[in-house]
């Protein structure tokens, strides 16, 4: 076996341990309370997320959120790069831009999901939350990598004439790529955790928010565990995905 | 046709070049020699039209230049081969352009990112870049910079087949390099 392959199996190994020594105290604690109410334990919240996995409606509530989760980031990712290159190129478009960005990062997501409630009402809520908790994240760190973008490199393609299309892929993107990486990293975490936090709010029909409001109205503990766990298992998969996305990406443009 | 006409160039108060005037022959290495400072690098850039010079004119009649820089100006996130695909587009295969960088010691380097390169290696990636360019003029700021004495002659050797028969002009403090590749050479001194 290799030293790499032996690393990874070591890393693999320590957080299984850490993990199950949390589901243990877990267990233990949920066995000493004894109340269902307070406290599930962990094989009551996987048996709970069985029985949710099994029904149709978990299903729907799943398609509904992350639609309008996943769509919110999407338009964040385009609205936040496309914002931080007008800054890049232009400076009074920097100037403008720099105190929204400032309230956006700094205003509480609950304040903003009560205006915007009142705004566009509950069924898109959640769009409109990630959107901005996604821009700001974007936007700072692309701008970030433009402001760092080589300008002995852009010389360089116009001594040797490289055709704008090639420049682009081989000079730009591949300069700004880590930057996109990293931002878009941490904006889907940040959208699944902002978005659900918002329909709890909003509470839209057929969510996963409303899941977890009914949860909270009826004290079903088990119910908010298990939907609690399906939106970080969701946010998991969907950062999974994007970064091999990305990897993928980054190996294509590094080939060219 | 190559020609420098009456070239001044200052920074501040400091003068670095003062009615330069040459025509660089077609087709032949000019060597431009001169201790550091004395503006050869300026003269360079002048040349490749990267620095505009105070007064006078650079008469160039190709179109297409190239050039290894002062620095290596190489894309640090690519691979070695795709730095070299950037300048060339699909002109080489991926065999011909690892066959090339196989002349100047880069044989296993043609799918590792710039970035994990040597400072010599980036160099070499650099010249080969350069000397796989389709050019007119091929402009070299101390292309052998940082390279051991044995890699250098190899090197040296692979520039000298690859650009033969081309306008060249050769910035360079190394008498040697100019006695091994120069067809003409100019002595640059520093203005007062």
């Amino acid at each position: 076996m290799s030293s790499r392959a032996k690393a990874a199996l070591k890393k693999i190994l320590i957080t299984s341990v850490s993990m199950l020594f949390w589901l243990i105290v877990w267990q233990i604690a949920a066995v000493k309370l004894n109340s269902k109410i307070l406290l599930v334990s962990p094989v009551d919240v996987v048996k709970q997320l069985y029985v949710l996995v099994a029904t149709g409606d978990f299903w729907q509530s799943v398609g509904f959120s992350a639609a309008r989760i996943l769509f919110g980031f999407a338009l964040g990712l385009t609205c936040g790069c496309l914002l931080a290159f007008a800054a890049g190129k232009l400076r009074f478009v920097r100037t403008l831009i720099s105190p929204l960005i400032s309230v956006m990062k700094s205003i509480p997501v609950a304040s903003f999901t009560i205006l915007a409630l009142i705004w566009i009402g509950s069924k898109d809520l959640s769009v409109l939350v990630s959107f901005m908790i996604c821009v700001p994240i974007v936007y700072s760190n692309m701008l970030e990598g433009i402001d760092a973008l080589d300008p002995k490199l852009r010389e360089m393609s116009e001594v040797f004439g490289i055709p704008v299309w090639r420049r682009f892929v081989g000079v730009y993107l591949s300069q700004l790529l880590p930057y996109f990486r990293s931002a878009s990293r941490l904006a889907i975490g940040l959208c699944w955790k902002s978005g659900a936090a918002a329909e709890v709010i909003g509470i839209p029909d057929g969510s996963i928010g409303e899941k977890l409001f009914e949860a909270k109205v009826y004290l079903e503990t088990a119910d908010l565990f298990a939907w609690t766990l399906t939106v970080i298992l969701l946010s998991w998969l969907c950062e999974k995905a994007f970064t091999a996305l990305m990897a993928l990406l980054q190996r294509r443009v590094e080939r060219m | 046709m190559l020609k420098a006409v009456k070239i001044t160039k200052s920074f501040g108060e400091n003068m670095v070049l003062n009615n330069f005037t040459r025509e660089f022959a077609e087709g032949k290495v000019t060597a431009v020699l001169g201790r550091s400072g004395c503006g050869k690098s300026t003269l360079l850039n002048v040349l490749m039209g990267l620095v505009k010079p105070d007064s006078g004119e650079v008469i160039f009649d190709g179109e297409r230049i190239s050039a290894v820089f002062q620095e290596e100006r190489l894309c640090e996130n690519l691979t070695v081969s795709a730095n070299i695909r950037l300048v060339t587009g699909k002109r080489f295969t991926k065999e011909h352009i690892a066959a090339e960088l196989a002349e100047v010691g880069l044989a296993e380097c043609a799918d590792k990112a710039v970035r994990t390169l040597s400072g010599g290696m980036k160099r070499r990636t650099a010249l080969v870049r350069a000397l796989l360019a389709e050019y007119d003029a091929l402009f070299l700021d101390e292309p052998f910079k940082g390279l051991d004495e044995t890699t250098k002659r190899t090197v040296m050797a692979y520039c000298h087949r690859k650009s033969a028969g081309k306008t060249v002009v050769l910035v360079t403090h190394d008498k040697d390099e100019c006695a091994a590749l120069a067809d003409e050479v100019i002595e640059l001194e520093a203005e007062d």
